[in-house]
């Protein structure tokens, strides 16, 4: 049984200018210990997906319309105040992107991370100290013994990262949601991130859901990826499958505009066009309109579907076999 | 704690013991000068006030029929009223009686303001709608009627005052931190908070209140002036103290009826709550100043 199965998400915003549907029936599963990447460009509901799982959307506006969200027998998207109580935080984790606000301003950094031992745990406050130490160490703060006293603002925006993954993991969870961790970090602290927690995961066994949009970083994590757009899942693969045997038009051309994959000199690689307007009913693919090989049978509806045992695309060409994309990973 | 703190010079590479931003605010409150010599001003006036209750020679409420109103002299220092009762001991006792007004009052809405506008301003939705129209309704009534209907109601008792005073107090306050807390409620820490399995009860409670108490901290000292302005203008309309208990408010209309013929009834007291006022007023300015982050770049 896997650890997190979660089935035909739905959530919703209603605002003044519409409802805009965020997340349209995304399923998918974790298994223990697995590492699931989400990408997608801003807008496409990875983020939004992975509130719902927590039951971070703020009600109103937004709302979770439908689905299941079964984690170990407990449905998270029904489950009560005190079912989340002892899941948030215990045995579920999540960092968040900015690192420069989601520390509380006004507590000392050892306060912060003993928060969720002192809750989850019978544990005195020394013994808590004591791990927090321990925690902080692990996640390379140096000098942490003094250094936990230190509140946020005397902390760099990497050491900040740090501080949160050591709060995420200080109750040893069982999975972890990572909510884009390195976007607001600078190159080479993203890359010490990304070490830290690929070991951290491999010492406590925990899955990790790592949301972000930088194909490059799924490559080197995630043993799976899902490409999400316009709050659908539009392909899914094994991390090798996907960059070798593309199945969707919108992750090639993802993958064309990484700038590393292009010719020096050449121009960069853009998508033309916009993301669609969720708050729109949208018939057929999402991506028609910036599609290169879109015809007229791509606007009915469309599908997830399998192309091989572990491969899935909601590209209706590709499932027909009547394109082969060509990918660049190679060159 | 010692008294001497480091500097806030940065240090590559060296790490400083953790300095919180209160520290940091008093730092810089420290080098406001009108702000200090508010606070020690307050801080003096505040000891005196209440060691003349222990150690005046003069009992604030002993008559001298046969001496009268007497100008200055060194064995009334401030002279005496009408009944020949030593001034200095009254105005002394008068501000025990403001000051502790003023300091219940700051309390009550400290209290009271804070935790009722966080629990509304975070939980939002209905309750919020109901609370903030209780709010309103308390607000809109008329302050005098209210203090008279108490009054008629209950008997006067000074002890009705501070409680009239006080429900009135913190309405204020509680607007303030609600706002406060409805900006900070959606910041990401608070998202990380929930994520990490905290109750509501201990985001209120460790997250959202202590991250108002700077503002609340300001409004206090603030509060402070306004209420012993209140006090006055109960005592002057006869509402408030009665003799032979005196506070600033009372010495005020006492003297002022005899400004004339001996203009000390009226001078000293005047003097002694103008210059509170003024020392209160510069220091919350000067908290207002400290604790404010952003316009402070020094």
């Amino acid at each position: 049984m896997p650890l997190l199965q979660v089935t035909n998400l739905r959530t919703a915003f209603y605002t003044r200018h519409g409802i805009v549907r965020a997340v349209n029936d995304v399923s998918f599963s974790l298994e223990r210990g697995e590492t699931l990447g989400i990408v997608g460009e801003s807008g496409s509901g990875k983020s939004v997906t992975c509130y719902s799982l927590m039951r971070l959307i703020p009600q109103p506006p937004g709302r979770i319309e439908g689905g299941t969200a079964m984690f170990d027998n407990v449905d998270l998207l029904k489950a009560t105040p005190e079912q989340l109580g002892s899941i948030r935080g215990k045995r579920i984790s999540m960092i968040f992107q900015d690192p420069m606000t989601s520390l509380n301003p006004y507590m000392r950094i050892s306060e912060q991370i003993i928060e969720p031992l002192l809750i989850h745990e019978k544990i005195s406050r020394a013994d808590a100290l004591k791990r927090a130490i321990t925690a902080l160490e692990e996640v390379g703060v140096p000098d942490a013994a003094n250094r936990i006293r230190g509140y946020p603002h005397e902390f760099s925006g990497g050491m900040r990262q740090r501080v949160m993954i050591a709060m995420a993991l200080i109750t040893k969870p069982e999975l972890l949601i990572a909510d884009e961790p390195t976007t607001a970090l600078d190159v080479t602290v993203q890359a010490q991130i990304l070490d830290l927690v690929k070991k951290m995961q491999r010492e406590l066994g925990m899955a990790v859901i790592w949301i972000t949009h930088d194909l490059g970083v799924v490559a080197g994590f995630c043993q799976r990826v899902q490409v999400m757009y316009a709050g659908r899942i539009v392909e899914r693969a094994p991390t090798e499958e996907l960059f070798h045997h593309t199945a969707h038009p919108y992750t090639s051309a993802l993958q064309k505009s990484i700038p590393a994959l292009q010719a020096k000199g050449a121009s960069l690689y853009t998508i033309p066009g916009m993301p669609p307007d969720l708050s729109r009913p949208i018939e057929g693919c999402p991506f028609v309109p910036r599609c290169e090989f879109a015809q007229e049978q791509c606007k009915q509806p469309v599908a997830l579907k399998g192309i091989s045992p572990d491969h899935d695309t909601a590209c209706l060409r590709v499932q027909k076999n009547e394109i082969v994309l060509t990918t660049n990973a190679h060159e | 704690m010692s008294a001497e703190f480091p500097t806030v010079t940065q240090h590559a590479g060296e790490i400083e013991p953790g300095h919180s931003l209160w520290q940091d605010a008093w730092l810089r409150l420290r080098q406001n000068k009108l702000a200090v010599i508010g606070g020690i001003f307050v801080a003096i006036l505040t000891i005196a006030c209440f060691l003349s209750l222990l150690i005046a020679p003069h009992a604030y409420e002993k008559t001298h029929f046969a001496l009268g109103a007497t100008a200055p002299s060194a064995a009334h220092w401030l002279g005496t009223d009408i009944l020949g009762r030593d001034m200095l001991a009254r105005t002394l006792f008068g501000g025990c009686i403001s000051l502790s007004v003023g300091l219940a009052a700051t309390l009550v809405s400290v209290i009271i303001g804070v935790l009722y506008g966080a629990i509304s301003g975070y939980i939002g939705g209905r309750l919020d709608v109901v609370m903030m129209r209780i709010v309103d309704i308390v607000y809109s009534l008329p302050f005098v009627v209210f203090v008279i209907l108490i009054l008629v109601v209950f008997g006067q008792h000074i002890i009705l005052m501070f409680m009239a005073i006080g429900a009135v107090s913190w309405l204020d306050m509680a607007r303030i931190v609600r706002a406060q807390v409805m900006s900070l409620k959606r910041q990401e820490f608070v998202e990380a908070a929930i994520a990490l399995g905290l109750r509501r009860r201990r985001i209120i409670l460790r997250h959202m209140i202590p991250n108002v108490l700077g503002i609340v901290a300001i409004y206090a000292t603030l509060i402070v002036p306004s209420v012993m302005l209140l006090e006055a203008f109960l005592s002057f309309l006869g509402l408030g103290v009665q003799a032979p208990m005196s506070s600033w408010g009372t010495l005020l209309n006492d003297g002022r009826m005899s400004m004339e013929e001996y203009p000390w009834l009226l001078i000293f007291p005047s003097v002694f709550f103008s210059l509170t006022l003024f020392s209160l007023n510069f220091l919350g300015d000067g908290l207002r100043d400290a604790l404010d982050v952003r316009a402070s770049k020094d």
